[in-house]
């Protein structure tokens, strides 16, 4: 497969998750705001711009700018329109590389965003958060039912799952400082909600309730965000899944060796595979997680360095 | 010429058929349909209107699923539209071919030669057979082709010529496309969806195949390899996706089992070509190039290209990496040079032309450019560098205002124009909703030119769809229609 191709699957994998994960929170913390609590929804917004490593500018005293900002508006390169945007873009170079049907998704889906740039042609927020929210799940399903399950494939899986690991931990370490560490200083009611945002920010707060029913405590919850096995959004799973994708793109290609890379990637896995949440909050979980998103960069790079923006010496050497 | 002339009210279909002094392919001027075509009239008369409608409907979707679309960007569901086809083919016999294949066979061959001999030694210059001034006033020569050593001694591995026919039914040539010719994927497609819409007629008619063209073009491909090349990795070379023509790149290189690269997968090292694969580098050996001269090498040519490879151009002069067509094929068939050509056939052949040219006046030369000017409203004006149907005057369609302008242009710059008598060439019946009418049409076979010249039978029949239009150019709004060529 040419480099090119397999650089413009990763970021189509990366760009929808990315949507994706700025959907549901900012859909979270649009419901949050419609409860009185004492954090107040300033503190939030940061947190949320932060979630995003939005562009400086964004007045996060103005929820509705706020939420504008991160959802149509395409000179914001985090907005959600903007990551559709960019996905469409990094397909359209691959037309022929991908299915038709995942083109044809894809494509409606960033015209329906088109659509919706104008307040006046805009449905109610809610609904419009919907209708993006299917057009990326209807895009997902077509990947993995139309497209062959090769290389191209595991590019955007792999792309898809480094975005997500990416963000959990993202948002796992700003819970952990700006709610676990300073636990005391807020009301319980207050705290109660803001981890069922955590939860729901990961699409996760129903499979929590089925492994641990409703008693929420910040330990269960950061063990199920960190280590559980079985959900999709936990970052046990993302990891994992990236060291498949990983391991089966090495499969198909004939001359490269990815030593590194796989020692690197299982290497991620086996930190969260024995860790124990004791330890890990124990030990400061923000540190620990500081070690996941840059062990994530290096992963992310040393797949740049070894399929797609390789130094010509090296491999005129081989 | 006979005037307007209603044809005998076959039926309902044809009652806006009439027939006015240019060669119809279907109908001899007594208003008889030809040999050729009765049983193709005859099938169509025959149907009712539900039949033909489902299909021309079952071609639509045959279209659609192979994917001879081009994306409406704009609209808002992201559709994808057909080109426009017809359902009637256009049929030609084996013997009218058989001219046609050999004069091609003879013209591609001399052009070939005329192309060698400007890039070396410059005999036919030496002997005024052809004016200095034309070539190296040519915007499409290149000085950077001289003394190059071109693989197999083919510069124009892939070629597609435009034929006209005449009132009197003789095919002509208009133009000689020796650069990038596109349209090959049409004629592939057209013929796909009329096996599936009407295989019964196919039966009737023994139709000469052309679905080896991928194959005849990758072998030809592969004999220009460079030497010590056995396994030579060839791709298709495109400008990207923005490119109007992108649907054909990648639908040849599909058919071809080969990769498409953009200028961006390709580098150069030590002279050697490689492309950019997630399994390491990998060295290229034939490029079929669909991106024009100027943009193929931004050190050789325009330097501000960003589709192209650097180096390219002396990894070729290296001898290794083979690219179809050569730069700097442009210059034959630039259209001053177009008047040359069959000079140049008598020139290297020692044979007459078999296929002839359109009469064609050089306005360089102060005579001819004098009856021109005095003429305009019955020329056609071309610019010589063009292609496409671009920045063309068509006298007799033209404003005062236009032809103002043209007049100034010429004067100005003799050299950029050539113009040629507005022709009557031949009309052949199309499909409309409710009936049958007659419509302009030219025919583009494509040569391949690798070990020997081979031209799939047929090529593309381009329809001018607008009642009454000379222009077939699909960038104008033409159509495009299956071409038969009968077997014996």
């Amino acid at each position: 497969m040419l480099s090119r191709v397999a650089d413009s699957m990763y970021w189509i994998g990366r760009y929808l998750e990315r949507a994706e994960n700025t959907l549901r929170i900012l859909d979270v913390n649009m419901n949050l705001m419609l409860e009185g609590s004492s954090t107040g929804s300033e503190t939030r917004w940061r947190r949320v711009l932060r979630a995003f490593s939005a562009p400086a500018g964004v007045d996060e005293r103005d929820s509705d700018l706020t939420i504008e900002s991160l959802t149509f508006d395409l000179n914001n390169r985090a907005s959600i329109a903007s990551c559709v945007a960019a996905a469409r873009e990094n397909a359209r170079q691959v037309r022929d590389e991908i299915s038709s049907e995942q083109w044809q998704k894809l494509n409606s889906l960033y015209h329906r965003l088109s659509g919706m740039q104008t307040k006046q042609q805009r449905p109610m927020l809610s609904d419009a958060m919907q209708t993006i929210l299917d057009g990326i799940y209807l895009f997902q399903g077509v990947t993995d039912t139309t497209m062959t399950h090769g290389e191209g494939w595991q590019f955007i899986r792999t792309g898809r799952f480094m975005e997500r690991a990416v963000q959990t931990a993202t948002l796992l370490e700003l819970y952990y400082h700006e709610l676990y560490l300073q636990r005391d200083l807020l009301q319980e009611s207050a705290q109660y909600l803001e981890w069922v945002g955590l939860l729901r920010s990961c699409g996760a707060f129903e499979c929590y309730c089925t492994t641990y029913t409703a008693d929420l405590t910040p330990e269960r919850i950061l063990e199920f965000l960190l280590l559980n096995r079985k959900f999709p959004h936990s970052l046990w799973y993302s990891v994992n899944a990236i060291v498949e994708a990983l391991a089966g793109i090495e499969n198909d290609s004939r001359r490269t060796r990815a030593d590194e890379l796989s020692r690197r990637a299982g290497r991620l896995r086996a930190m969260l595979s024995f860790a124990q949440i004791g330890e890990i909050i124990e030990q400061d979980a923000g540190v620990y997680l500081r070690q996941i998103l840059n062990q994530c960069r290096m992963i992310q790079e040393l797949t740049y360095r070894l399929y797609i923006s390789y130094s010509i010496d090296t491999t005129l050497t081989m | 010429m006979s005037p307007h002339r209603l044809m005998p009210p076959y039926n309902r279909l044809m009652t806006e058929y009439n027939l006015d002094g240019a060669f119809d392919e279907m109908f001899m001027e007594s208003g008889e349909p030809r040999a050729h075509y009765s049983e193709l009239l005859k099938a169509f008369l025959a149907m009712p209107g539900e039949e033909r409608e489902a299909r021309k409907h079952s071609a639509d979707v045959s279209f659609l699923t192979e994917g001879i679309t081009f994306t409406v960007y704009g609209r808002d569901e992201g559709t994808e539209k057909i080109f426009p086809y017809d359902l009637l083919p256009r049929i030609i016999t084996n013997t009218e071919w058989q001219r046609i294949e050999e004069g091609l066979q003879q013209r591609i061959t001399a052009l070939n030669l005329f192309l060698r001999d400007v890039y070396h030694e410059g005999k036919i210059l030496q002997d005024g057979i052809v004016p200095r001034e034309i070539v190296y006033t040519c915007r499409h020569f290149r000085r950077e082709m001289r003394g190059l050593q071109v693989p197999r001694n083919i510069y124009i591995a892939v070629t597609g010529s435009d034929l006209l026919r005449l009132e009197s039914g003789e095919f002509v040539v208009l133009e000689d496309n020796l650069r990038v010719p596109s349209g090959v994927s049409y004629m592939l497609t057209n013929r796909r969806a009329l096996k599936r819409t009407l295989p019964n007629l196919f039966r009737k008619y023994r139709v000469r195949p052309i679905d080896h063209y991928a194959q005849a073009l990758l072998s030809t491909l592969r004999s220009l390899a460079p030497d010590g090349r056995p396994e030579p990795t060839i791709v298709v070379l495109t400008p990207g996706p923005y490119n109007s023509a992108y649907f054909e790149h990648t639908y040849l290189a599909r058919q071809m089992g080969i990769e498409l690269v953009e200028g961006r997968d390709l580098l150069v090292h030590n002279n050697l070509v490689y492309m950019r694969t997630t399994d390491g580098l990998r060295r290229v050996d034939v490029i079929y190039r669909r991106v024009d001269d100027d943009f193929s090498d931004p050190l050789a040519f325009r330097a501000d290209s960003t589709l192209g490879v650097a180096g390219l151009l002396n990894a070729y002069r290296a001898g290794n990496v083979s690219i179809a067509n050569a730069f700097g094929t442009g210059l034959a068939d630039d259209k001053a040079l177009y008047a040359y050509v069959p000079a140049i056939i008598r020139y290297y052949l020692g044979e007459d032309p078999l296929l002839n040219n359109v009469e064609t006046y050089l306005l360089t030369d102060d005579r001819q450019r004098a009856h021109v000017l005095a003429n305009l409203e019955k020329m056609v004006v071309k610019p010589v560098g063009e292609s496409g149907g671009y920045g063309m005057l068509v006298g007799p369609q033209s404003t005062a205002e236009q032809r103002a302008q043209f007049r100034e242009a010429i004067e100005a710059s003799p050299r950029n124009f050539i113009a040629q008598p507005t022709l009557t060439f031949s009309r052949a019946p199309c499909l409309f909703e409710e009936r049958i009418e007659p419509r302009h049409v030219d025919l583009r076979p494509y040569i391949l030119y690798g070990d020997q010249i081979q031209i799939v039978p047929g090529g593309l029949t381009r329809v001018a769809l607008q009642k009454g239009s000379l222009v077939v150019n699909s960038s104008q709004g033409g159509g495009s229609k299956d071409t038969w060529v009968l077997d014996g």
